[in-house]
């Protein structure tokens, strides 16, 4: 199985059905599974921040979700996540598709980049940064778990070491 | 798609109604636990300050605490999260201004169970009475249609209000309605427990028990 089938999987064996995104090269394959499979209602939004926003308003509901983003967009969270799924204890379940190293070929991406590690500690969000195949359903799945249990938003980071990332393009 | 042909009214010519006023004919209108998301600010305050009753505060609505701009985001998650339930966001105009693609999105997800009520003086009440873009021309109603947003309109008076309201409540959204509103202090101000407020709003949906 590929990562993006196992995070599919996962997802669906915990009910995360509602899936918001601002779209991302590395991300397309896991964006098309979900498309493809009518377990899910996906759709993009216009920022990551709306996409945050609507996560929190549906977990309220009823409804577990996901945000689908790539770095430079999480640099746009980080107000929503310290003043909504912080303090109102909402589990936000987020995944970045990881820019900005290991052959980054954009400046901004690599500088921007350094921030989010830094936001996520500081806001104490729990996150992990997944490198291979064979630890990506355990990560995911203990993760949503502890995210829900302990009503504290969480955030998967997609390395290049697992997706390939994005590659020089002249 | 074309304006509400009952409600022609501009942003100019529409009637300058009291914040505190108007959110309390709506809350009388709410009888079937209707979701109300609160933006921040004086919007908020009066949400909750008209919300009080003698037997207890209305338990379905939600009031932020910061995050600017993401009322009608968490009101359209609610509305996806419960289709069944008509679900309202009060927003101001500074804080609409913030996220306007929003517009768009709820727009495209031809939303039915969503009303946006947006109250609209201008001014950044709160931090001194800045002006707008509103107060320089933006036209918030005429940005939700062009969003696409159809069925987007002032409230002329306070008549029209509750009249809008009543649509939105009986017929299919998404709806937009714009309250040009004066700059008069909130009544009250809302309790700052997040925790508190998250927790009663999910039991006052009926997702805890």
């Amino acid at each position: 199985m590929t990562w993006y089938e196992i995070v599919r999987d996962v997802l669906k064996r915990h009910d995360v059905s509602l899936v918001t995104y601002v779209p991302d090269n590395v991300l397309r394959p896991l964006i098309e599974a979900i498309h493809a499979d009518p377990f899910f209602e996906a759709f993009a939004c216009t920022r990551e921040e709306e996409a945050l926003g609507i996560n929190a308003g549906a977990w309220m509901g009823g409804r577990r979700g996901i945000l689908l983003m790539q770095t430079s967009g999480f640099a746009t969270l980080p107000n929503a996540i310290a003043s909504l799924a912080v303090p109102f204890q909402i589990p936000v379940v987020m995944m970045v598709s990881e820019r900005g190293t290991l052959g980054e070929f954009n400046i901004g991406q690599s500088l921007v980049a350094r921030t989010m590690r830094p936001v996520l500690e500081a806001l104490a969000v729990e996150h992990h940064t997944m490198t291979r195949l064979d630890e990506v359903e355990f990560i995911v799945d203990r993760s949503i778990v502890q995210a829900v249990a302990t009503m504290a938003p969480v955030c998967f980071i997609l390395s290049p070491l697992l997706t390939g990332g994005k590659v020089f393009a002249k | 798609m074309a304006a509400l042909v009952n409600h022609p009214v501009e942003r100019d010519q529409a009637k300058v109604m009291n914040r505190y006023d108007i959110t309390k004919r709506m809350v009388r209108l709410l009888h079937a636990e209707e979701a109300v998301i609160g933006g921040i600010g004086y919007t908020n305050f009066d949400l909750w300050a008209a919300s009080g009753t003698a037997v207890g505060r209305r338990q379905q609505n939600f009031y932020m605490l910061g995050s600017m701009g993401l009322a009608v985001p968490i009101a359209l998650g609610v509305a996806i999260a419960q289709p069944h339930r008509k679900v309202f966001a009060l927003e101001g105009d500074g804080s609409v201004l913030m996220q306007l693609g929003s517009l768009s999105t709820v727009a495209a997800r031809k939303q039915k169970n969503l009303c946006i009520v947006i109250m609209d003086n201008g001014a950044y009440q709160i931090t001194g009475g800045q002006k707008t873009m509103t107060e320089q021309g933006a036209d918030i109603v005429g940005i939700a249609r062009a969003s696409g947003i159809g069925q987007s309109a002032w409230a002329a008076d306070e008549d029209a209000f509750v009249e809008l309201v009543g649509r939105s409540l009986k017929e299919d959204g998404p709806w937009l309605i714009g309250c040009r509103i004066d700059n008069q202090k909130p009544v009250d101000t809302t309790e700052r427990d997040p925790a508190r407020i998250r927790d009663g709003f999910m039991r006052g949906l009926g997702v805890r028990k």
